[in-house]
């Protein structure tokens, strides 16, 4: 089964995240950048589903960023066959603009299976994963937690809520949207990924900005007033302790039973 | 165009979900003279139709192998009556059969999507709040022309709002149903060792806790005040607890007279499932953290810091 992986980068999550100066968009220039963690799912469902029945990964990313090497390096590192890193500075995508760009890259590549992570936190104009299932016409599975080798397909595993889950059988090729792999994302010891990145195993793939338009236009951001309900504890740990206890036992629990 | 506000509904079981009454809450209050019409798919399921006494017509589309959700088949399906109804505004559920469908509907009737929206404006033009980067950012989103899909967020209206009997007017749309998916099951989550839905008190950790060993802390720590540990997605997909535990869009819904976060960030999924607890306490090294915008309480710090400290105070 050969099989296309989606790899995106997303401002860090715990990092502090500032606006640019006409308050449009975050100002990327000290943000770090980290693996959407669904997109790092995807990879190892991907790794996995190859473990099983062979074939092959290729690792797909756009942008020219050290970030964005990285983690095709990674995934390298992790096991993928070949990494390609779509254009150079093309600067921040939006989802229509990224499923365009991927759209025209793997139309010519034939692979059985494409999977990507069912959603990054940046994505107000759409699922990447979805859009570009559009894009394709292939069929689609979103909030995947499993994909398993059946007949000549697979049988997918997608979740709903409360923990229900249904499964589904689909022919190949498809492209689904990874919520969860089957196991952990495994760790790659640092060591193999400097090896990947001193063989160079990454091919480059021309990008132009691609012309799709969202057709939308994000007029203002904020940082949500956090807090702004809450009433917030100063001091130290032992000042947030005490008050802790003190709520705990307002609400008639632990201690002073 | 006919200017009526569209709503995807979502069913399980022949019962819909609060995401469907949600919208129909929120499609009331954007709704013009068009009017609210709500697109119901599956397979008998037009008796169903009553419980949409919210909208004013409801478009049954009804096929044997769309019974349950098929991502591919319902796609084709309302995207086909999307460009047959040509409704103004197109709300979607941000769920888990939402996410297959908004796509197909945006891409195949040439629409704009906005996703992760919190309200909607429709009195001039359409523009809509949005959240993004896990509740960190809000965003003002404006829709360049006059027609556009929505990927709403659980808890943007209120359900009880949405939910009414009525006698909408039923209109069967023949629309194309291909599938290139066969649904073979559902399965139900097995049953844990501890019901987190029935505890008066949770201690929840999130991905702050670094790793599965430090979760014995704060699992003595639960059993001292008589409540349980649950926690975020990413502690569950790593398997440091079980499924059972996990709070949030995929997981449960959590109610319990305290609720105290340590090191859960508060991302949307996260917070729909335990935003009506009675007090909330979010403990996180990050100022910025969205959880304290839900919480009642709230302290920036290290929750390893603050873990030996109420463990002091409440053993023995
Ligand atoms: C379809 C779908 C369904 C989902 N369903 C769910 C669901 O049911 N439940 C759910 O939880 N998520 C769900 N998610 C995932 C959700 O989007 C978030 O990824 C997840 O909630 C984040 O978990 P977290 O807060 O533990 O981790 P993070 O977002 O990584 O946050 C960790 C937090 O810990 C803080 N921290 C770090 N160290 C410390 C310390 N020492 N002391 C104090 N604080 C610290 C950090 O500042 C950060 O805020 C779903 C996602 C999708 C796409
Ligand atoms: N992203 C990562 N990359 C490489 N190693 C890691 C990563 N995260 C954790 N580790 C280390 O991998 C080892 C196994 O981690 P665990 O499986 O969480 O017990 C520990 O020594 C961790 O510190």
């Amino acid at each position: 089964m050969d099989i296309a992986v989606i790899l995106r980068t997303v401002p860090d999550p715990v990092e502090e995240l500032e606006l640019n100066d006409d308050e449009t968009d975050l100002d990327r220039d000290f943000l770090g950048f980290v693996l959407n963690e669904f997109d790092d799912h995807a990879l190892e469902e991907a790794l996995l589903l190859k473990e099983e029945v062979g074939g092959s990964v290729t690792a797909y990313a756009i942008g020219a960023t050290d970030e964005v090497e990285q983690i095709l390096y990674t995934a390298v590192a992790k096991g993928a066959d070949a990494a390609v890193k779509l254009g150079d500075d093309v600067g921040a995508l939006d989802a229509h603009a990224q499923a365009e760009a991927l759209g025209a890259e793997l139309a010519g590549r034939s692979h059985d299976l494409i999977l990507c992570g069912v959603q990054a936190s940046d994505e107000i104009d759409g699922q990447v994963a979805m859009l570009l299932s559009a894009k394709l016409d292939l069929p689609h599975l979103s909030v995947v937690v499993g994909a398993e080798p059946a007949g000549d397909g697979l049988r997918v595993t997608k979740e709903y809520w409360g923990g229900i889950t249904a499964t589904y059988e689909v022919g190949l090729p498809a492209l689904l949207g990874v919520q969860a792999a089957r196991q952990a994302p495994r760790y790659v010891a640092v060591s193999r990924i400097r090896q990947a990145q001193e063989a160079g195993a990454l091919s480059e793939s021309p990008l132009d900005r691609p012309a799709a338009s969202s057709g939308i236009t994000v007029t203002a951001m904020r940082i949500p007033e956090t807090g702004a309900g809450a009433e917030m504890i100063s001091g130290d740990e032992e000042a947030a302790a005490d008050k802790i206890v003190e709520l705990l036992q307002a609400a008639g629990i632990g201690g002073g039973s | 165009m006919s200017g009526a506000v569209l709503v995807v509904t979502e069913h399980l079981n022949k019962r819909f979900t609060d995401a469907t009454f949600e919208l129909l809450a929120m499609a009331g209050t954007l709704a013009g003279e068009g009017g609210v019409e709500a697109a119901l798919v599956g397979s008998g399921v037009a008796g169903m139709a009553a419980e949409l006494g919210a909208a004013d017509r409801v478009v049954v589309i009804d096929a044997p192998h769309l019974e349950v959700f098929d991502p591919d088949g319902h796609a084709t399906a309302l995207a086909a009556l999307v460009a047959e109804r040509a409704p103004r505004i197109v709300l979607v559920p941000y769920t888990s059969t939402g996410m297959d469908v908004a796509s197909h509907i945006a891409a195949r009737c040439d629409l704009p999507l906005v996703s992760y929206c919190q309200s909607i404006d429709a009195s001039d033009g359409l523009s809509a709040t949005c959240q993004l980067y896990a509740g960190k950012i809000e965003a003002d989103v404006a829709v360049d022309g006059d027609r556009a899909v929505f990927s709403v967020l659980a808890g943007a209206a209120p359900a009880a709002d949405g939910r009414r009997e009525g006698s909408p007017e039923v209109i069967h749309a023949g629309v194309d149903t291909t599938s290139r998916i066969r649904f073979t099951g559902l399965a139900e989550p097995e049953g844990g060792d501890v019901d987190i839905t029935a505890q008066d008190v949770l201690l929840v950790v999130g991905r702050g806790i670094e790793s599965e060993a430090n979760i014995e802390e704060v699992v003595e720590l639960a059993e001292i005040l008589g409540g349980a540990v649950a926690a975020s997605r990413p502690i569950v997909d790593q398997g440091w607890l079980p499924k059972t535990r996990q709070v949030g869009k995929s997981g449960l819904t959590v109610k319990p007279k305290v609720y105290l976060a340590l090191g859960v960030s508060g991302a949307p999924e996260h917070v729909e499932g335990m935003r009506d607890a009675a007090t909330i306490i979010a403990v996180n090294t990050d100022p910025q953290a969205p959880i304290f915008g839900v919480a009642h309480h709230g302290w920036v710090g290290d929750l390893f810091d603050l873990l030996p400290e109420l463990t002091d105070r409440l053993d023995g």
